[in-house]
């Protein structure tokens, strides 16, 4: 077996030195019912070429998203990721390292994180971040908890606008911590119903933008209704790519940020491993879950980076910690740092120019092909409304080789909205795509 | 100004045998500063064509300027492979980090999972399309419950602490379906890892310790005593976290089940047992198994991981979404509850879980097949009572008594007197080229040192790491405390201010005060 190293030689010797019989002899502690003799009923090992060959035919039965024209998100994005975050990623000093516990050998990974937190502060204009969350779904139901800690309220108001995936996990998790979760019915413009939903039992107000039919809007009226009534605002973002063009969640008066940050380095991988990001304002940071990597100095007084404020965290405070995240995302967190340091502000910028410029040429071909177009502003996503079921589109489409996108009634089967089809356009979708998208609705 | 790696007092470089660089760096190891301190605020290192449409649409929602800097390919890639080598990883030496399994992490497993059919595939794309994908989740389902003797598995658990909250969720749904939603008490060892009290504090859960026994089990009549009408679950880690198989499993799954309980096991140490052991012999109820531990998908300096959650029929109902399904059409997805599915308690994560690490612990168990896992399990408990077994004269186990299984387990016992603690021992390791074992865990064990060598460490290297901690231990029973207390001397930098850190909290880059900030680069 070419992953163990022991030779039966070792194995007899090591035996010898501990002063034990036979293998069993160790396993003697084991209740003799539950010691199984027989080898268990799966095949035997494998050579390399043989699993190669297996996962290589697993991997042909799916039809890749690059393999032909593709208008699937909702909140998991095709982006071009450079070959070098890739390669970095791999090297062995990142991918097979612990959690660093141990900074004077784990500067590396510190590093990194404390790169990548002020990288994800930037970017929704927050005072501080942590290190990263499992994923966006997962982050928004921690903000959550978190703004319940911060208030001592335990009500939180979900917009209709809100990933239904993201929904849910929250309902889930919030809802088992004791919180009242009010999810407000799905609608294409569903922030305008959030204010009015708001009261003194307000622990926080989730809203997304752009929203998961696409749409993008201001929530400052929103934030200072929250502000008013002391509930706190939560932004979410599922296309991180967004943070390019859009004004910043802090720059609209959230207190908490989060997003899904997979499109920024990170491959689909059929829906994980993902980043999540989390922000927040500078007063808030003891409620934060999750690890924190701050700045401090060895012995010498060099400056280094090490995990800090862990206080709040499962390892030292048990059943009194902020959450029970202990491992995180961190190697697609650095997949994401080192995009993000390759596309630094500008190149963000214009990578999010060019997203928004391909949508707008989607809108119009859609348009042009006689369907109609729900989503009034949009980054590089939109909701269309099919003639039929979007989910018989869908299919149909894919027949002929095109995904067309995401049937809004996948994400959330009773709202109603059978006939809304979710369209995205990246910086990988090219003209040759769209026009075939187009001549395809037209003829269906 | 960059200061990392450069002295700021005159005696620092006395470690490095008096010699210091001019430049801050030593050798290979550069001194390199963050990317905020690179210049790099008005450059980018990709290559976009020009959006051919503006942003006009967009009714002034868009953000005047983002202040981060880029770098040019050659400059990222010289920025983060240096800061890579200054990390300890598994590849370079033993990582004997107890309860973390540090093992081997085959690099096939990492070329599956970048196939254009796994690593390319968006998650909502149509099941028709994406069968291959559903195919590999259902065999590793297979396997997992095959290797566990459980009926069924929720696979989407983003790590073992959200498998954790999975399977507690899972218990919660159930009491409530069965009018028990009264139950309010988890019971959980003093041993135990810190995700199970939180997790069961997030759940609502009041957390009730259990006794340990001398011999660093669970304590049956504390246990017995702490069952009652107002238990929901137990949580055991089995193998325990001294290393040590609970022998009363069989009786605690027992006692537990007759007190109307359910019995979470944490199967972070699953790799001790597995191929030998099937955790459904045992009783359990739920375990996590979290695949960057026994299956070996990498832990990238803190994830990600995966913590499916195999459960019993009495759980099973209540799994979240989304659930893999076999229809006329092939495999499919119920992402609701609804359907077979109509009991699911929610949902733990957006879309199905993580299917690059199914990808590669399923070529891991493909690779090692029935007779590879058994034998991974029985090399894992004969390396770590090698460690035992050299160690022992020189150090003092904490239960000497019997062998010990997958982890050896120390106290500091043996450093009495020395004036050297466990965290002077454990720092100077790193001197020796070894990172160090986990210290101060459990909290059962004064001054717990914590090794665990896993099955893919050669002989060879068991020995040599062997002899650098008898060498260690002799010196610090010799007395030579500066050795321990300074430590380490020799790694990229000395022992970091944690207190520091904690007090004055900064978690971001800056620009100094009284410096210009950055001008960034004006968008198009």
């Amino acid at each position: 077996m070419r992953y163990l190293p022991l030779t039966p030689d070792d194995r007899a010797q090591m035996l010898g030195v501990i002063g034990a019989p036979d293998i069993d002899a160790l396993f003697a502690h084991v209740p003799a019912a539950a010691r199984r003799r027989e080898l268990f009923d799966l095949p035997l090992h494998a050579g390399e070429m043989e699993v190669e060959r297996e996962l290589a035919g697993l991997a042909a039965l799916n039809r890749a998203a690059g393999a032909g024209p593709f208008f699937c998100g909702a909140g998991a994005y095709r982006h071009h990721v450079p070959a070098t975050v890739d390669h970095v990623i791999q090297r062995s000093e990142f991918l097979t390292s612990y959690t660093p516990y141990q900074p004077e050998i784990a500067q590396g990974t510190l590093q990194v994180l404390f790169e990548f937190q002020t990288q994800v502060a930037a970017l929704t204009g927050l005072d501080v971040a942590n290190a990263s969350m499992y994923d966006g779904s997962s982050a928004c139901a921690e903000a959550v908890m978190m703004a319940q800690r911060v208030t001592r309220r335990e009500k939180a108001i979900l917009s209709g606008g809100v990933h239904p995936h993201y929904a849910a996990v929250t309902q889930t998790i919030a809802h088992a911590e004791g919180m009242e979760i009010v999810r407000q019915p799905a609608a294409i413009d569903a922030e305008a119903a959030v204010i009015a939903a708001i009261d003194a039992e307000t622990a926080c107000v989730v809203v997304q933008t752009p929203n998961v039919f696409g749409v993008v809007t201001d929530v400052s009226r929103i934030a200072e209704a929250a502000h008013a009534a002391g509930a706190l605002l939560i932004v979410v973002t599922t296309e991180a790519v967004s943070f390019g063009l859009l004004k910043s969640p802090g720059q609209m008066g959230a207190d908490i940020a989060v997003a899904e940050g997979q499109s920024i380095g990170n491959a689909l991988n059929y829906g994980g491993p993902y980043v999540g990001l989390f922000a927040c304002r500078e007063k808030f940071v003891r409620q934060m879950p999750g690890r924190l990597c701050g700045e401090t100095v060895d012995a010498e007084g060099r400056r280094g980076y090490v995990l800090t404020l862990s206080t709040r965290e499962q390892h030292i405070r048990r059943d009194k910690a902020t959450s029970n995240i202990c491992t995180n995302s961190g190697l697609c967190a650095l997949a994401f740092t080192i995009h993000m340091t390759l596309l630094g502000g500008a190149g963000l910028q214009q990578l999010a120019r060019l997203n928004h410029s391909r949508a707008r040429e989607l809108k119009a071909a859609v348009e042009g092909a006689g369907l109609q177009v729900l989503t009034p502003r949009f980054f590089n996503e939109i909701a269309v409304r099919t003639k039929g079921p979007a989910t018989a589109l869908v299919e149909k489409l894919a027949g002929e080789g095109i995904l067309a996108g995401v049937p809004y009634a996948r994400l959330d089967p009773h709202a109603g909205l059978d006939d809304v089809l979710l369209v995205a356009a990246t910086e990988t979708t090219t003209s040759d795509d769209i026009a075939a998208l187009a001549a395809a609705l037209n003829a269906g | 100004m960059q200061t990392i790696g450069r002295p700021t007092r005159p005696d620092s470089d006395a470690a490095a045998g008096g010699f210091a660089s001019l430049t801050g760096g030593r050798g290979l190891v550069q001194s390199e500063p963050l990317i905020f301190e690179l210049g790099g605020w008005n450059k980018t290192g990709v290559d976009l064509e020009p959006p051919a449409q503006d942003a006009a649409d967009l009714d002034g929602l868009t953000r005047d300027e983002l202040a981060l800097p880029g770098l040019s390919e050659p400059e990222t890639m010289r920025h983060y492979v240096r800061l890579s080598q200054l990390n300890h990883a598994i590849d370079l030496a033993l990582y004997p980090l107890g309860s973390c399994t540090m093992k081997h992490n085959p690099r096939l497993n990492e070329k599956a999972a970048r196939m254009a059919g796994f690593a390319d595939l968006h998650p909502l794309q149509p099941v028709s399309t994406t069968q291959g994908a559903l195919a590999l989740m259902d065999r590793l389902a297979h396997w997992l419950k095959t290797l566990t003797g459980m009926p069924a598995v929720a696979l989407s658990p983003k790590a073992g602490a959200h498998g954790e909250l999975c399977g507690l969720l899972c218990i919660k749904a159930a009491h409530e379906a069965a009018g028990q939603g009264h139950r309010k008490v988890v019971l959980v060892p003093t041993s135990a890892h810190g995700t199970n009290p939180a997790t069961a504090a997030f759940v609502g859960y009041t957390v009730t310790e259990i006794a340990q026994t001398a011999d660093g089990r669970v304590d049956l009549a504390d246990l017995e005593a702490k069952l009652g009408p107002d238990v929901a679950a137990i949580m055991v880690t089995n193998p325990n976290t001294c290393g040590l198989f609970e022998r009363d499993i069989v009786e605690i799954s027992r006692l537990t089940h007759a007190a109307g309980a359910y019995f979470y096991c944490d199967g972070a140490n699953f790799n001790a047992i597995v191929g030998r052991v099937k955790p459904g012999d045992l009783g359990v109820d739920a375990m996590h198994i979290n695949l960057h531990k026994t299956f070996s998908t990498p832990h990238g300096g803190g994830g990600p991981g995966a913590g499916p959650v195999v459960l019993s029929q009495a759980l099973a109902p209540f799994a979240p979404a989304p659930w893999l399904v076999s229809g006329p059409e092939g495999l499919a997805l119920v992402e609701e509850a609804r359907g077979e599915a109509a009991q699911a308690f929610g949902r733990m994560c957006a879309f199905q879980g993580q299917m690059g690490m199914f990808v590669r612990a399923y070529a891991y168990m493909r690779s090692h097949g029935a007779d590879g896992l058994r034998q991974v399990a029985e090399d894992a408990v004969l390396n770590a009572n090698y460690i035992k077994a050299r160690l022992s004269d020189v150090m003092s186990p904490a239960f000497p008594e019997g062998p010990c299984m997958h982890e050896a387990l120390f106290d500091d016992a043996w450093l009495e007197g020395t004036g050297v603690t466990t965290l002077d021992f454990a720092k100077a390791m790193i001197d020796e080229g070894f990172h160090p074992m986990t210290m101060y865990f459990p909290l059962v064990v004064h001054g717990a040192m914590l090794i665990e060598p896993t099955e893919t460490e050669s002989r060879r290297e068991l020995d040599r790491f062997c002899e650098a901690l008898r060498a260690l231990a002799a010196t610090a029973k010799l007395g030579e405390v500066e050795r321990f207390k300074g430590a380490p001397f020799l790694a990229p930098l000395r022992r970091l201010d944690e207190t520091l850190a904690a007090r004055k909290p900064k978690l971001a880059w800056r620009p100094e005060p009284g410096t210009v900030a950055p001008a960034p680069l004006a968008a198009e």
